[in-house]
């Protein structure tokens, strides 16, 4: 009981030092500084609170684990987990995200050039975007067999459709007065497209990059519970949840975490050097 | 958004193309299966009866959409809404769940987004923990949650939901936030000449403006309700619900029985979508935003 009121303790602590924090003035550097830290501090301080928890009220380590065994767990095991992360994230995420990402942005630019293709798949594509898709899991796997390639296909079909829809509004999003000055300068399509249109869709691609990376990782989890050779993310979730396993099961939750974050953040940063001139990027 | 007057043609003309291909694609997934059969039994087949034949496997590789219908038909209108084969019954679970989630989740959305916009300390470590939330492929907990909360007593639709919750609460932060900080400096310095207290620039101002962001984010929280209570029976082993039926079928390998499970979630992820934009509609019509700027600003 006591650890847990040097939790709230904490927690209480914490928000004070957030809420002064952020009344203050900084200059430019201190701002980038503290808008750091004061989300860090929140996710320290609760890591400390469910720490607290789990041991103030004993909770069993069935139902929650507390964070300083979940971490012994991840340095116990590091070959299972890399193994695992190497057959679900190396495997089937990359490769489909890549396959998936790539085929969305070339379908993009041929529907691109007829009007009557637009106009027939956008609302279809919006629609689609919409399913369920994780449902053709099952599918797929009958499909390509119990290795990573039926999991890379989901992931394929996953990423397809965002991508699709958001480069076709991307290259939609150039103005006609930038258009009549390409026009102007007698330059090709092709030109245009590289010249103007691509670099004002680049927001929404990369607006679509970004979703597809979050896409791909479930993806590939959730398609790993129906068949699996004994390997993969979500083949030891399902397998040590049954054996009540359970901070194996946190352990790989936390890598899928640090790896799903980790994607995101790399594209938010080639995002960041790419559409410097957008204002969002702007501070 | 079908009925807007030069759409239909090219959207019927895709769809007739994707379902010519999905049939091209039947008789070249599904023939190997009738010349091998032919083989055993010494027959020599015809291409046409081959054709015919792939559309009548009893467990294909990929069934025709006549055939997935077929089953659709069988499995609704044919069955008693409580016999354990009724796709309704499947769908009514699955329904259930994604419409508790949703709402849990829409309320949970909107109180985070209040919280964050009215304190500075919560927008600056909360949100960050928001979008980290996203990041992290939150469904390969779900088995997790449902064990856990199963073993504390929990049972039924509740942990179920609450993965829907999971992701259905992160589109409706992201776009109340935005909402309630549409109004501009001039507004708000109107609402202050007012002297409006806290209360009332909330009430009066922020929600009424960020009524358009919340409907277009509430239709994308409804669909990934739906895919996080599809999901979330995954685990709890085939009992009920869409993702059940496509589990049992994919153990059992009867494809017809998954195409078709996966056909009615989406009707349901249509039918909740539109729901939902029709709501949109009337709410703006009377607040006479229809078409407005906020629209076209929370739709781009």
């Amino acid at each position: 009981m006591n650890i847990f009121i040097y939790a709230i303790v904490f927690w209480l602590a914490a928000w004070a030092l957030n809420q002064y924090l952020v009344k203050q003035s900084y200059d430019v550097v201190m701002t980038r500084v503290v808008n750091v830290f004061v989300p860090l501090l929140f996710g320290v301080t609760l890591l400390v609170l469910w720490e607290g928890a789990t041991r103030g009220f004993e909770i069993p380590k069935i139902l929650l684990p507390p964070p300083s065994m979940i971490w012994e767990r991840i340095t116990n095991s590091l070959p299972i987990l890399w193994v695992d992360f190497k057959q679900t994230f190396l495997h089937a995420v990359l490769i489909g995200y890549v396959i998936g990402c790539g085929s969305g942005f070339i379908v993009a630019l041929l529907i691109d050039r007829s009007p009557f293709l637009k106009r027939g798949l956008l609302p279809l594509g919006n629609f689609v975007a919409a399913l369920p898709i994780i449902g053709v899991a099952p599918i797929m796997v009958m499909w390509f067999g119990f290795d990573w390639q039926s999991k890379a296909a989901v992931v394929i079909i996953m990423t397809f459709f965002p991508m699709l829809v958001n480069t076709v509004q991307g290259l939609a999003t150039s103005g006609h007065m930038e258009r009549d000055l390409m026009r102007t300068y007698a330059s090709s399509w092709g030109q245009t497209l590289l010249k103007l249109r691509l670099p004002c869709a680049m927001p929404f691609i990369f607006n679509a990059l970004k979703i597809n990376s979050t896409l791909a990782m479930i993806g590939a989890i959730v398609a790993e519970f129906f068949g699996t050779p004994t390997v993969g993310m979500g083949f030891r979730i399902s397998t040590e949840v049954g054996r009540l396993n359970v901070d194996m099961v946190w352990a790989e939750i936390a890598v899928a975490a640090l790896a799903g974050s980790t994607f995101y953040g790399i594209i938010a940063l080639i995002e960041k050097n790419v559409t410097f001139w957008h204002p969002s990027q702007r501070v | 958004m079908m009925g807007k007057n030069g759409k239909l043609i090219p959207i019927l003309t895709v769809l007739a193309v994707i379902v010519a291909i999905w049939y091209v694609c039947v008789v070249w997934l599904n023939a190997p299966f009738e010349y091998d059969q032919a083989q055993r039994n010494d027959i020599e087949l015809t291409f046409g009866e081959m054709v015919s034949n792939t559309m009548a496997q009893k467990r294909p590789v990929l069934p025709a959409v006549h055939q997935v219908f077929e089953e659709i038909w069988n499995t609704t209108v044919l069955k008693k809404v409580t016999s354990k084969r009724s796709l309704i019954y499947h769908a009514w679970i699955t329904l259930s769940v994604t419409l508790l989630g949703f709402v849990m989740g829409g309320i949970l959305g909107i109180l985070l987004s209040v919280g964050i916009v009215h304190n500075k300390a919560m927008d600056k470590s909360v949100m960050p923990w928001v979008i980290t939330s996203q990041t992290i492929p939150i469904l390969a907990i779900a088995p997790m949650i449902i064990v856990v909360l199963n073993a504390i007593g929990f049972s039924g639709l509740i942990p179920k939901a609450f993965i829907a919750t999971y992701l259905s609460f992160f589109p409706i932060v992201v776009g109340m936030v935005k909402g309630l900080r549409s109004p501009d400096q001039a507004q708000l310095d109107l609402m202050r000449t007012y002297n409006a207290s806290k209360s009332q620039l909330f009430w009066k101002l922020r929600w009424p403006s960020s009524m358009p962001y919340l409907f277009t984010s509430l239709k994308v929280a409804v669909a990934a309700a739906l895919v996080g209570a599809i999901v979330a029976e995954l685990p709890t082993g085939a009992v009920a619900g869409l993702g059940a039926r496509m589990l049992a079928g994919s153990y059992y390998g009867q494809t017809i029985q998954i195409w078709s499970a996966l056909f009615v979630a989406a009707i349901v992820a249509a039918g909740l979508v539109i729901i939902v934009g029709i709501l949109h509609n009337y709410v703006l019509g009377r607040m006479g935003q229809l078409d407005g700027q906020g629209t076209r600003e929370a739709d781009a």
